[in-house]
């Protein structure tokens, strides 16, 4: 039985290490990012839409959206793993297509609606996907189960009973090391078939 | 419970921090705070600790808060390595919360009037049989627990156990699976700045020229940091520190040279290079001849393999002002270390200062297998840090520098050798291994055991691993001794003088390579006997444990009943890990076609008391699935100069479609003592896949990993 998963308890917090070391919890607030040039000229801010609130953040066009949104917006949930497009750990939704955040630049985004794994659910009713996740305990480290997350989530808006392999071809372009994977797998389809459920009541 | 009549001896943990009140303080919030040495390596070990408290406690796990490592906070515990956190902090813990019990329950009996033995207590509340209650939340005071360990109370018995041996979900999954900040990547202090490192283009490299006007003219660098050939960047921006990188490494000028073996020659290189021989063990003579009906040899090869976590290393360090006052010459890390005070010593070993003058904190990381990069960027993070004093500077190293420059789990060859009777029974057994040592942490070394330091003007390179001793259960000659009966038996060791790749601790060392081919060569001495490889293991294994983790893999593998088909077989591999620790057996179903696809792993494993089942199979499956990656797919690849393994391309790792359906079995502990789960899976899984590899082809494949290249070279022409 898993109860009282996402809540305060104190043994869930996050370690408290010393005053203000933890970003502070994603609000509505622009670009928190001390901009500092040596020419005095900060970049113009730059205006975008991220977990459903417009957001404005001022740095250069090219930055790649992963530090726009890790750094520029406080939401640490998207990871970096390698920069490349090669391990998944950086994967957001952008128009609903799960997009390698570490690979897109800032002005690629503009004009498009970006998800990142905070935009997924609040804290007390999480997406089914993540529920299933920690339900099945499926991780271990947890580094690249945002990523995870994302790719999951994108599979089961289109299709809604996927097989196994189904599942495992579509995470494929996410690594794991720990060895996660087949919790990962049973977490996915279990959520499929909660979302089936869930559906079938809502007829 | 109750004051033993006699002490009990402490662990080794309590006894170098016997303090009570270092572990443990109880809040009047109704909270109790527990201090371990031992830090989160992404396993849930602080989730079992809790349970280990909670359960001497008597409290619900939720009222746990498990405080992470701090040099100075926290009880020195050493490393957080070897499968060895529940023993050693587990059972520290346990005598700690016991002595707590009973000295709360002592001042409770004063308070309420009554008898200790008459009080019971659930969930904190201290409770008499008149119904009169206290709590250990009203009791609380810092001064009960202001005492040395006495040993005097004893723990519960097994038998009376509730919370240990049920399976407690993580208390840091939560925060993982919903994105909220809590790695070490995620640290977000006030007026953090950005620090990248540009390591040298290859081994030896050293700088011969540098321009740094670019980087400088960059808005937004705060500075370049260059100490010998070791060379950083700060600026205020992360995506501004990656293209300051960029820039310096381009205005860079390296000396380069040939430090690395000829890669198509490593073995050769590993079999003759300079090396000090030691014999780890040895029992009995070897059998008079007319004894003797055969006498057969094998030689298995390992690559270097890389730790590989999905999270660069990364660290935040902070010299002088910052947080809570400290005075100004003061040194502040935040790393994902295994071992805070002994990254603290080499820290101020390196950089001139004294220990108090650093303080280490242990933050979260990515999967932990061993002695990765974290200590390295922890460095690197420092001598950042003093070039921006007030500033926190955060260094995150990229992936190739990942893959290319944190230690390596180290190559090596082993030499199997047997003498057998006419029923193909072993006599004697020799077991002979080449290779680095696999221990360059902190404290281990002369000199300083951190990258950076090797690379700084003056720095000293790290030298080559040393050999720990067998009774801690050895590094290279891990398992190299034979947990079957085996009347005589000799295993050497040829440590390596020089050190080519850096190597160091990787999940479970020389045992994989050790039972890979004491494993192996089981199955090729069976064969050779024309009996069956279960029977065969069983015929010379009298160890109950053992047995029954044989028996049990095979049994629900169904072993006896194997239907034989085209490209498919399967093997079976078995260990007790360090031979000391846990028991693993693992089957393996294979197919092999144009690559070798694992199937399955049936697995049993004997690890005595287990504090968290699901928690314990969930360690054993991913070192199962991780030593199948290991088989299947990887090794560090190198030319002359430097390593070329940099990218995920370049060193593949196992995915989702690749990963084998794995069962888990942890078979009763029985009242044994709890042995730790991490590492146990790593050989026998790959012995199993090497002989389901044979079975399936008929082809025995003596070099890891099992790839095409490796089975068609191991072909008989």
């Amino acid at each position: 039985m898993h109860h009282c998963l996402i809540n305060n308890d104190p043994a869930v917090a996050p370690p408290e290490l010393a005053l203000g070391l933890w970003p502070e919890r994603p609000s509505s607030r622009s670009d928190n990012l001390r901009v500092m040039t040596n020419d005095g000229r900060p970049p113009a801010p730059t205006a975008l839409l991220v977990n459903g609130e417009r957001r404005e953040v001022r740095t250069e066009q090219d930055t790649a959206l992963l530090y726009v949104l890790r750094n520029h917006l406080g939401l640490k949930g998207t990871r970096f793993g390698c920069g490349l497009s090669l391990c998944g750990a950086c994967l957001v939704l952008v128009d609903g297509r799960a997009t390698y955040s570490c690979d897109t630049p800032l002005w690629a985004v503009l004009d498009k609606e970006i998800t990142t794994v905070e935009g997924l659910g609040p804290a007390d009713r999480p997406h089914p996907v993540t529920e299933a996740l920690i339900a099945g305990q499926a991780a271990q480290c947890g580094y690249c189960i945002s990523g995870v997350t994302i790719a999951a989530v994108e599979l089961l808006s289109h299709s809604d009973d996927p097989s196994e392999a189904e599942v495992r071809a579509a995470l494929d372009r996410n690594l794991c090391r720990c060895g996660a994977h087949n919790r990962i797998v049973r977490a996915v389809l279990a959520a499929a078939a909660e979302l089936r459920a869930g559906r079938g009541d809502a007829a | 419970m109750n004051p033993a009549a006699r002490a009990v001896a402490l662990p080794a943990s309590l006894a170098a921090n016997p303090r009570l009140g270092g572990w443990l303080r109880v809040l009047r919030s109704g909270v109790v705070e527990v201090r371990t040495g031992k830090v989160e390596l992404g396993q849930g070990v602080l989730t079992a600790l809790s349970q280990v408290a909670a359960e001497e406690l008597d409290i619900g796990v939720a009222r746990v808060r498990m405080i992470p490592a701090a040099t100075g906070a926290s009880p020195d515990e050493g490393y957080t390595a070897g499968s060895l956190s529940i023993q050693h902090s587990g059972s520290a813990i346990r005598l700690v919360c016991a002595e707590a019990r009973g000295r709360y329950l002592n001042v409770a009996a004063a308070r309420l009037g009554v008898p200790e033995s008459k009080l019971t207590v659930a969930d904190g509340q201290i409770l008499a049989p008149d119904g009169r209650s206290t709590s250990y939340w009203e009791l609380a005071d810092d001064a009960l627990l202001d005492r040395v360990a006495s040993g005097e109370y004893q723990p519960k018995p097994p038998s009376a156990y509730h919370v240990v041996g049920t399976s407690v979900p993580r208390l840091d999954l939560p925060d993982k699976l919903t994105g909220r900040p809590r790695f070490v990547h995620d640290l977000s202090p006030d007026g953090l700045c950005y620090g990248r490192i540009v390591r040298p283009p290859s081994r030896g490299a050293t700088l011969i020229g540098l321009d740094t006007t670019a980087t400088l003219a960059l808005p937004g660098v705060l500075t370049v940091v260059r100490d010998g050939s070791f060379l950083g960047v700060v600026a205020e921006r992360e995506e501004v520190a990656l293209g300051a990188a960029d820039r310096l490494r381009a205005a860079a000028t390296w000396e380069r040279h040939q430090t690395l073996p000829d890669p198509a020659g490593l073995s050769g290189f590993l079999r003759s290079a300079a090396a000090e021989t030691t014999v780890l063990a040895e029992r009995g003579a070897r059998p008079a001849r007319e004894e003797v009906a055969a006498s057969v040899a094998a030689t298995y090869h390992r690559p270097y393999l890389a730790h590989a976590s999905m999270g660069p290393s990364s660290a935040t360090a902070l010299f002088g002002g910052g947080h809570g006052g400290r005075a100004g010459s003061r040194l502040q890390v935040w790393s994902h270390t295994q071992g805070v005070y002994l990254l603290r010593a080499e820290l101020a070993r390196a950089l001139g200062l004294a220990d108090d003058d650093v303080t280490v904190t242990h933050v979260e990381g990515p999967g932990c297998y061993g002695h990765n990069g974290a200590d390295d960027a922890a460095m690197d993070a420092a001598l950042l840090a003093l070039a921006v004093p007030g500033r926190p500077v955060q260094v995150v190293w990229s992936r190739a520098d990942e893959l290319a420059w944190a230690p390596f789990g180290a190559a090596a060859v082993v030499r199997v050798a047997a003498d057998v009777d006419a029923a193909g029974n072993v006599l004697s057994w020799q077991h002979e291994i080449w290779g680095n040592g696999h221990s360059t942490r902190p404290g281990s070394t002369r000199s300083v055991a951190l990258l950076a330091n090797s690379h700084r003007a003056g720095g000293a390179e790290i030298e080559a691993a040393a050999e720990p001793p067998m009774a801690r259960g050895g590094g290279a000659g891990r398992n190299s001794v034979s947990d079957y009966d085996f009347p005589s038996y000799r295993a050497v060791n040829h440590r390596l003088l020089d050190m080519p790749l850096r190597t160091s601790a990787l999940r479970s060392l020389g045992a994989f390579l050790n039972v890979f081919a004491a494993e192996s060569f089981m199955d090729e001495l069976a064969l050779a006997a024309g009996r069956d490889p279960v029977e065969y293991r069983l015929a010379c294994l009298s160890d109950p444990r053992a047995r029954a983790v044989i028996e049990s893999a095979a049994g629900r593998s169904g072993w006896d009943n194997w239907s034989p088909a085209e490209s498919a077989g399967h093997g079976i591999g078995f260990a007790r890990y360090k031979n000391t620790s846990a028991y693993c057996a693992v089957v393996a179903e294979v197919e092999a076609v144009s690559e070798v696809r694992v199937r399955r792993l049936t697995i049993a494993v004997d690890a005595g008391l287990v504090i968290n089942p699901d928690g314990a199979a969930n360690q054993v499956e991913g070192g199962a699935v991780q030593a199948t990656s290991w088989a299947l797919k990887e090794q560090v690849r190198f030319d002359r100069y430097g390593v070329t393994s940099d990218t995920w391309e370049t060193y593949p790792i196992l995915r989702f479609s690749e990963v084998p359906a794995v069962d888990v079995e942890l078979l009763p502990g029985n009242g044994n003592p709890a042995l730790g789960v991490g590492e146990t899976a790593q050989g026998p899984t790959a012995a199993a896949i090497g002989n389901a590899v044979c079975h399936a082809l008929g082809v025995r494949v003596r070099t890891l990993p099992f790839t095409a290249e490796n089975i068609v070279a191991a072909m008989p022409d």
